[in-house]
């Protein structure tokens, strides 16, 4: 499906950004991209999705192919007519329009007015909220909120393959287990996802498979399972978040058993 | 009382056509986030056309061509922007005042010692009501400014152009990676706005509204766009036509009140004052967030 081969990328003549980067994502897969800031992450996006210009960035050596067709010199519009669409870092929904504006120009890329319909259909189940803040400014969501806004606009076009830039980032423990969930429900539906993500156990919950991006090129390459297993993830990655996550999850329990167990009284003065 | 009232009909014309010119130089400003200082080449290309071309092909076909003219000029004119790859923001808009100079001066050439008119079937005809007298050219261009600016926010509110317009406007790369082709928009935006400028030529260009007749003299009332736009504030739409009529109104009541010769300088003490109190102008965007 998509395949990055000796992928290079500069910012201007002298900040390289990524070094023969190779990447391979097949139809039936979530691959997960790790790494720390500065790493190239949201790079190898940008240089799927076209918009590497928009950031002062080149591809200096290397082809990006999508379903065999070479994507890496087409217009990012020219990108989501092949059927990758991105969701950039910071959600960046049009926060002026509302989000049924938003959906709506989620949908100018689609390929007919039945997969517009199809889609809406599809973001309206994944994403109920969204309905109810129809007519509600996009800036005015939370931050989750956002998040599913810009992840259903970009189901709007039905894409083959999703790209996620940080979909976790700014966002609570528990709304990160939200969106890793509808990641996984989005994937069995069939539309194949590359995730890229700081979060390194909620990416390696979700996805099949995983590539660790270090100072530009890809350090670490395996199945998903193989990856949190090994002693250098673990150490880098997965300390922190590992246990922020488990305390919120069982948090969460415990509150929802808390719940549960309240009773109104009426005070006696 | 019926001087007021005079006043205030013919203020809104004037007002109905700045909003036209200020509306298009907003459009640019939105798609591209380039000042359009050649918006007033734009008008001059219109109606150079007009008069060129209405006693051969009847004032009509003529006023079509030239609104069709004016139109492919933006269009031109947003490709030669397009091919100036390395350019920022500021060097396009000190490009379009190279354009702007060598278009109008080319024009001016073409005219001569002429100063014509293109209002041919409303000019210096004013209509008598209730012992009022209003200009025909004012009123016309208040109900067709009125229908154009209609037409023009049920585009861009309701349509997938102005959707994207809009989503372009707000955040380009997100609108690219939406499939939305900036260059499309982009060159859209030049169209409308050069088509609008087209249609509010035809009402400058008179003894009606300024008596200056097509030349310098309706470039330099086509530079009060500028005011109009940006005390509405210079990414707002409603701003413009907002800005548009506040500097008709302003300019004809300091006109018949205080001297012809300071209406003029009203009008930017007008906008002076507004941007002191709110910078932005108007309608200018103000950051929305959560709290």
């Amino acid at each position: 499906m998509l395949s990055v081969r000796g992928l290079s990328v500069r910012y201007g003549r002298s900040v390289r950004a990524l070094e023969s980067v190779d990447v391979e994502v097949g139809g039936d897969a979530v691959l997960a991209v790790l790494g720390g800031n500065g790493a190239g992450k949201s790079t190898l996006l940008r240089a799927v999705s076209g918009t590497l210009k928009l950031h002062g960035g080149s591809v200096t050596a290397g082809e990006i192919t999508f379903d065999g067709r070479r994507i890496d010199r087409l217009d990012p519009a020219l990108v989501v007519r092949q059927g990758v669409v991105a969701v950039p870092e910071g959600r960046q929904v049009f926060a002026r329009m509302t989000v049924e504006e938003n959906l709506r120009a989620g949908g100018l890329g689609a390929r007919s007015a039945s997969t517009r319909a199809s889609s809406r259909e599809r973001v309206r189940q994944l994403f109920p909220v969204l309905a109810e803040r129809a007519g509600q400014r996009a800036g005015l969501l939370s931050g989750g909120e956002q998040q599913m806004l810009a992840i259903g606009r970009a189901l709007m076009s039905d894409p083959k393959l999703l790209l996620l830039d940080e979909p976790s980032l700014g966002l609570a423990p528990q709304m990160v287990g939200r969106i890793a969930r509808i990641i996984r429900e989005i994937h069995e539906q069939g539309t194949a996802v590359v995730l890229v993500e700081q979060n390194a156990t909620m990416a390696l919950q979700v996805a099949d498979r995983a590539a660790v991006l270090e100072v530009g090129r890809i350090a670490l390459a395996g199945s998903a399972a193989e990856l949190a297993a090994s002693d250098d993830v673990q150490r880098l990655y997965l300390g922190g978040h590992a246990e922020s996550q488990a305390q919120a999850e069982s948090e969460e329990a415990e509150a929802r058993a808390h719940r549960g167990r309240k009773v109104l009284s009426r005070w006696a003065g | 009382m019926e001087t007021f009232v005079q006043l205030v009909v013919n203020g809104l014309g004037k007002g109905a056509v700045y909003a036209l010119l200020a509306l298009g130089f907003v459009v640019i400003f939105k798609a591209t986030e380039v000042v359009n200082f050649a918006h007033g080449s734009l008008v001059l290309v219109g109606g150079y056309l007009v008069y060129a071309l209405k006693d051969s092909m009847g004032w009509i076909g003529a006023a079509v061509v030239g609104i069709v003219s004016a139109a492919l000029a933006g269009l031109v004119l947003e490709r030669l922007l397009a091919g100036a790859r390395n350019a920022d923001h500021n060097g396009l808009a000190l490009l379009t005042i190279g354009v702007d100079v060598i278009i109008t001066e080319e024009i001016v050439r073409r005219i001569g010692a002429d100063i014509p008119f293109i209002g041919d079937p409303y000019d210096s005809q004013p209509i008598q009501i209730a012992g009022l007298t209003i200009f025909r050219t004012q009123s016309i261009a208040l109900v067709v400014g009125a229908v154009l600016i209609t037409a023009f926010f049920l585009a861009f509110r309701f349509s997938s152009w102005g959707v994207a317009m809009r989503a372009q406007a707000e955040n380009r790369e997100a609108a690219a990676l939406m499939g939305i082709r900036s260059s499309r928009v982009t060159a859209t935006a030049w169209l409308v706005a050069g088509a609008l400028a087209g249609v509010a030529v035809l009402f400058m260009a008179t003894q009606d509204f300024s008596g200056a007749g097509l030349g310098r003299g309706t470039h330099a009332i086509a530079l009060i766009a500028f005011p109009a736009a940006i005390l509405g504030g210079l990414d707002s739409t409603a701003g413009a036509v907002v800005g548009g009529l506040v500097v008709g109104l302003t300019e004809a009541l300091s006109a018949q009140y205080i001297s012809f010769e300071f209406s003029k300088s009203a009008v930017f003490l007008v906008m002076l004052l507004v941007l002191v109190i709110r910078p932005s102008g108007l309608f200018g965007t103000k950051e929305l967030s959560r709290v």
